[in-house]
């Protein structure tokens, strides 16, 4: 009874610092706020993870999205500021609009996903998850995962490209 | 398992309906951006929590998860590749004022 008490009260401040961090990445006047406050949301994630006893994705979760995407999203924000901070305004004129239409789909979403019966299996996650999902990324998935590479590859190529000063 | 299934089903619809407010609200490009990784982090907690509550055996929804990391790290790099290329010849990233192919 303790744990579980315990699991539902971590679970409901999980949710609620992402929710609430991601909630303000995309209200905030000021881009760079958003930034952070983008870094705590993804921070809320993996602790999401770990309660879904799937550490390793929280591992990867704080490597990718904290240590390589908000950083680049910084580096952007940074290099692409204006002296004159004239357009302070973030919210374009369909704010009103886009918030509505979030709203109900979020509302549709909630009705579906209360309604169906999903297929919940009372098992437990194999001690070593991680060994297995080594042996089927280089096994079964192994085309994905080779794919995936070459995307990389492509996207590393291509950014460079892109953003490189023109002479 | 204490916590049911529809509640981390709720928490990825509700973060995937903040970040889709953000696309279509905000006036930067990297606004916008931030918006669509939300989305994908909203996805990426849905497949894990299927993961763990229809077939936490397998490593599917994992593997699965995974290459949707990776993905998002792509599109983000180039993403923000395009974005500082357009800053460089337009010297603005308000999406409003990039406007070369409106007829």
């Amino acid at each position: 009874m303790e744990v579980d008490m315990v699991q539902t009260v971590v679970f409901i401040i999980c949710s609620l610092v992402t929710l609430g961090a991601a909630f303000a990445v995309v209200t905030s006047k000021n881009l760079f706020h958003s930034a952070l406050f983008l870094v705590l949301s993804f921070v809320g994630v993996a602790s999401l993870y770990i309660l879904l006893e799937a550490p390793f994705l929280a591992a990867v979760q704080i490597l990718v999205y904290v240590g390589a995407i908000a950083i680049l999203i910084v580096f952007a924000v940074m290099l692409t500021r204006r002296l004159m901070a004239k357009d302070l305004v973030q919210r374009n004129t369909q704010w009103g609009w886009a918030a509505l239409g979030a709203m109900l789909f979020f509302v549709a979403l909630g009705l579906i996903l209360l309604r169906v019966n999903w297929p919940v299996v009372e098992a437990a996650v194999p001690a070593e998850t991680i060994s297995i999902l080594g042996q089927d990324l280089m096994g079964r998935y192994l085309v994905p995962f080779e794919v995936a590479s070459v995307l990389l590859l492509v996207a590393l190529v291509g950014s460079i490209i892109i953003a490189r000063e023109r002479e | 398992m204490t916590i049911p299934l529809h509640w981390y089903l709720i928490v990825a619809a509700a973060l995937f309906c903040i970040g889709l407010y953000g696309v279509l609200s905000r006036r930067n490009a990297i606004g916008i951006l931030m918006g669509i990784e939300l989305m994908l982090n909203a996805v990426n907690i849905n497949l894990v929590a299927f993961w763990r509550y229809v077939a936490p055996t397998a490593s599917a929804g994992q593997v699965f998860a995974l290459f949707a990391f990776t993905v998002a790290a792509a599109e983000a790099a180039v993403g923000l590749a395009l974005i500082i290329a357009i800053y460089r010849s337009r010297d603005t990233v308000i999406v409003e004022d990039i406007d070369l192919l409106r007829g």
